[in-house]
């Protein structure tokens, strides 16, 4: 078995990994280790921008934005968190233009900015342009621009090495064992820190806008390991989803003046936050969706409704609204290029002529492996810190989301707190030596890759799969409720219990063995669906993206406090209710206390 | 509807040789992916088959491959761009001009290599604006290179140039792309040494405007018209000339 020693590694090469990378790569030997090449992470998809207060076209305020990302989060956002995020954004957006990122330019030659869902003036006001944009391609733009500079400062990458589990020596962390998809044979890795960086996992459920590699491997390895799961019942339903697919239509069109309509041609977004409308919170937009579908004022009577970004609508609209501006058919095309090739490649509808049918879709992981605003894990309520580990990204919970993220700030958290903990990584590891590695450090994953491998059951990591994707789907997506999610909890339980006593898969061998690395992930997902059913059952109100139909109110009284999930000896989960939500603006300022959450 | 899907296969571990598989999957809708059923072989029929895929909606790069002889994502083609009625064959071959490592899946060492030859990423040496902000750029030098910048390093334009078959040293299209995005970023300042790489036997003269490679490109960059931009900046002597002028030119156009 290969042995190798870096000081710092990365687990990921997404935007939070990649920009990590950059920062440790400065003071500590740095490699990153991904299951794909990096350029493939899903960073890449994201499409309408990076926010940050930066104020070109109108005036705006960090605290503006902390503010928006504290009540977008329907106040379980952790407040010193925000604040960090949003004056944290300004310097990153600006030294992703110096590294080159070619964002959209005003007419004076400024990074142009477009509005977003939740993002507003004044602490709660009018919307504001502070979505920093390149097209609708930002996340391209992000992944490019940083692993471009990866290269340029000769950063080590172990390409399509796939991370399986995290080696501890007590209470040490000092490594990870990954598989080379290629040969198939186990590496271990051996530092002094570790971040993981692997996104997110919205392949728990059926309809996703996430890539088939979002898993959440990174939250898994470290749980299985004695780290905690943080807030995992908040999972973002974006509003937009291509009908079926689940393909991602940015907020972006709404941001440019596109509206949601029902079969009654209704702008129904009107009913449901009267102030902004078609750019309320994610969660909101979602749940509203969902209220239309259920009253029968789906299209045609289908699981579906009209996002219209047609000119003809969007300037009826602007002149109601009585703004001067108007936008035609080529503005649309120069702003929104990749919304339109979707659509006309995957629907063949052209949304310059014709409304999208659009359906809600599994999105964004809000909770994750919890952390300081360093990146460094944090394993309980008081949080304290385990030295070596960290995380950033999706994978991580800060928690600058709360219970519901604001569109922009998933790619603006993960420049900044990618930052943060490359740097903090950097001089962790200048004052710390390496801890030995255990004996066997790969014996157990190894043991487990091999149960997989040659596993005689009768049931297919596909056939699990779909069985956990639908009752994910059903009853513990956008609404729930306490019976429905009662089922989930056995289903995957059975589903585990299948996964370890009757599976099957077809290839036995070494190389490029995805069928053996997805059964894998199937046991990830497993965990994952495990730990959202039980932390969403006992969380008794309706907060952000949990929304419980039997438990409809918010409930400040009781549960202004983080979840914390540990896995138990036998598999099963303790929650932890004790964590307070950091509530450090609130305490100067009267705006930040929790009020009821009304756009 | 039925396909019938016609699967180059090579296991290292026990194939001398590739050969063909074929597999019949029942009620295909028309618009299902490529991608979709490449899955349903694997998970349905043959967990054994191996490509690479990850985002499913064209954006990553990840699965690239020759579908009914063309170069193509898997997962942006779909069934009804490839025939019709009640049954449909559909042909699914690895890349060429990068070596078969498992099924549909080729060596990217030697196309990210080349990449990596054409120092793609941003210089810029100048001290970084006083007042702590972005650099000034205009929306006309924006978006001269806007075309490139799309680029998402699937390698469907590079395996499918006759010249990078012919010759695996020549750096290819997806190189010149990514030495372009940065050549006529007007904020660079490394042009000249990417010209100079770009001028070299292996670089931007190997190409011979079959435009193979822009009909190949599932993001529609116009490739070979960014090739004969470089070809044209390296005849002028830099970029520095050609941009004075175009930038005057799309001044003009812009009014």
């Amino acid at each position: 078995m290969q042995t190798h020693q870096y000081e710092a590694l990365i687990v990921g090469g997404g935007g939070a990994g990649l920009m990590a990378a950059l920062y440790a790569s400065r003071g500590a030997r740095t490699a990153v280790i991904s299951k794909l090449y990096p350029t493939r992470s899903h960073t890449g998809t994201a499409q309408g921008g990076i926010g940050a207060a930066l104020g070109n076209l109108e005036e705006d305020r960090p605290e503006w934005h902390a503010f928006d990302t504290v009540k977008g989060g329907d106040y379980l956002t952790d407040q010193d968190a925000a604040l960090v995020l949003a004056e944290g954004a300004i310097e990153a957006v600006i030294e992703l233009e110096h590294l080159g990122l070619p964002f959209d330019r005003t007419p004076e030659g400024r990074i142009s900015q477009r509005r977003f869902g939740g993002h507003t003036s004044n602490f709660g006001g009018k919307p504001v342009r502070r979505a920093c944009h390149s097209a609708d391609r930002t996340g391209h733009m992000i992944l490019q621009t940083l692993y471009q500079q990866c290269i340029k400062n000769n950063v080590t990458f172990f390409d399509e090495y796939h991370v399986v589990d995290l080696i501890r020596n007590g209470d040490a962390v000092v490594g990870v064992v990954a598989v080379n998809i290629d040969s198939g044979e186990l590496h271990v890795f051996h530092s002094k820190a570790v971040l993981f960086a692997t996104g997110g996992w919205g392949r728990v459920w059926e309809v996703t806008s996430n890539a088939h590699t979002l898993t959440g491997d990174g939250n898994v390895i470290t749980y299985r390991r004695g780290v905690p799961m943080q807030d995992m019942e908040f999972f973002q339903f974006h509003p937009t989803g291509i009908y079926k697919m689940g393909i991602l239509i940015t907020e972006g069109v709404r941001g440019e003046g596109g509206v949601l309509l029902n079969d009654r041609g209704e702008r129904f977004m009107e009913h449901y936050a009267p102030s902004i409308k078609d750019l309320a919170s994610r969660d909101v937009v979602s749940r509203a969706i969902f209220l239309e579908l259920r009253a029968g004022r789906g299209i045609k009577g289908q699981n579906y409704v009209h996002l219209d970004v047609t000119p003809e609508t969007v300037n009826r609209y602007l002149a109601e609204a009585g703004e001067s501006r108007r936008i035609t058919g080529e503005y649309i095309e120069s702003k929104l290029p990749d919304i339109l090739d979707f659509c006309r490649t995957y629907l063949g509808v052209d949304p310059v002529k014709e409304p999208m049918p659009i359906q809600p879709t599994a999105h964004y992981g809000m909770g994750g492996i919890p952390t300081d605003l360093d990146g460094r894990a944090v394993i309980d309520a008081q949080r304290t810190p385990l030295p070596g580990l960290y995380a950033a990204g999706e994978c991580a919970c800060v928690s600058v989301h709360g219970a519901n993220r604001l569109g922009t700030n998933s790619l603006t958290d993960l420049i900044v707190f990618g930052l943060r903990s490359g740097k903090h990584m950097a001089q962790y590891c200048q004052g710390t030596d390496f801890t030995p590695l255990p004996s066997n450090p790969a014996g157990e994953i190894e043991a487990e890759l091999e149960r997989i491998r040659h596993a005689s059951g009768t049931r297919k990591p596909y056939e699990l799969r779909a069985e956990m994707q639908k009752v994910m789907m059903q009853q513990v997506s956008v609404f729930r409720t306490a019976e429905g999610m009662q089922e989930a909890v056995n289903t995957i339980q059975r589903l585990q219990d299948e996964y370890r006593n009757n599976l099957v898969i077809d290839d036995h061998g070494q190389r490029f063995n995805s069928d053996l690395l997805e059964a894998w992930e199937l046991g990830c997902l497993l965990d994952i669906a495990q730990v959202t059913t039980a932390s969403a059952l006992a969380r008794e109100e309706s907060r952000g993206a949990h929304s419980r139909e039997d438990f409809p109110k918010r409930d400040d009284e009781q549960w202004m406090v983080h979840t914390l999930a540990y896995r138990t000896a036998d598999g099963g989960v303790e929650l932890n209710h004790d964590k307070p939500v950091d509530l450090s603006l609130a305490a100067k300022d009267e705006r930040f206390k929790p009020k009821e959450r009304v756009y | 509807m039925q396909v019938t899907m016609r699967i180059r296969r090579f296991n290292p571990e026990k194939d001398k040789k590739p050969y063909w598989g074929e597999y019949t999957l029942d009620n295909v809708e028309p618009n299902d992916r490529v991608l979709e059923l490449l899955h349903r072989v694997k998970w349905e029929q043959d967990g054994t088959l191996s490509f690479r895929r990850s985002c499913a909606h064209g954006v990553c790069g990840s699965d690239g491959m020759r579908i009914n002889g063309v170069n193509r994502l898997a997962c942006k083609v779909l069934v009804n761009a490839l025939g019709e009625g009640d049954h449909v064959k559909i042909q699914v071959e690895p890349m060429l001009g990068l070596q078969v490592l498992k099924d549909l899946i080729v060596d990217m060492e030697p196309f990210f290599e080349h990449y990596r030859s054409v120092m793609p990423y941003f210089v810029n040496n100048d001290p970084v604006p006083a007042d702590g902000r972005e650099r000034l750029q205009s929306a006309a030098a924006r978006a001269r290179f806007d075309d490139t910048t799309k680029c998402i390093l699937c390698a469907c334009c590079t395996t499918s140039c006759p010249s990078f078959w012919a010759d695996g040293k020549y750096v290819g299209p997806a190189a010149i792309v990514q030495a372009h995005r940065f050549i006529f970023d007007d904020r660079d300042q490394a042009a000249d040494e990417r010209l100079k790489i770009m001028r070299e036997p292996d670089g931007v003269w190997r190409c011979r405007t079959i435009f193979n490679c822009t009909s190949a490109c599932p993001r529609d960059i116009e490739v070979t018209r960014a090739i004969g931009e470089v070809k044209m900046a390296i005849r002028r002597g830099g970029r520095g000339a050609i941009q004075e002028t175009e930038g005057t030119e799309e001044a003009g156009g812009e009014g």
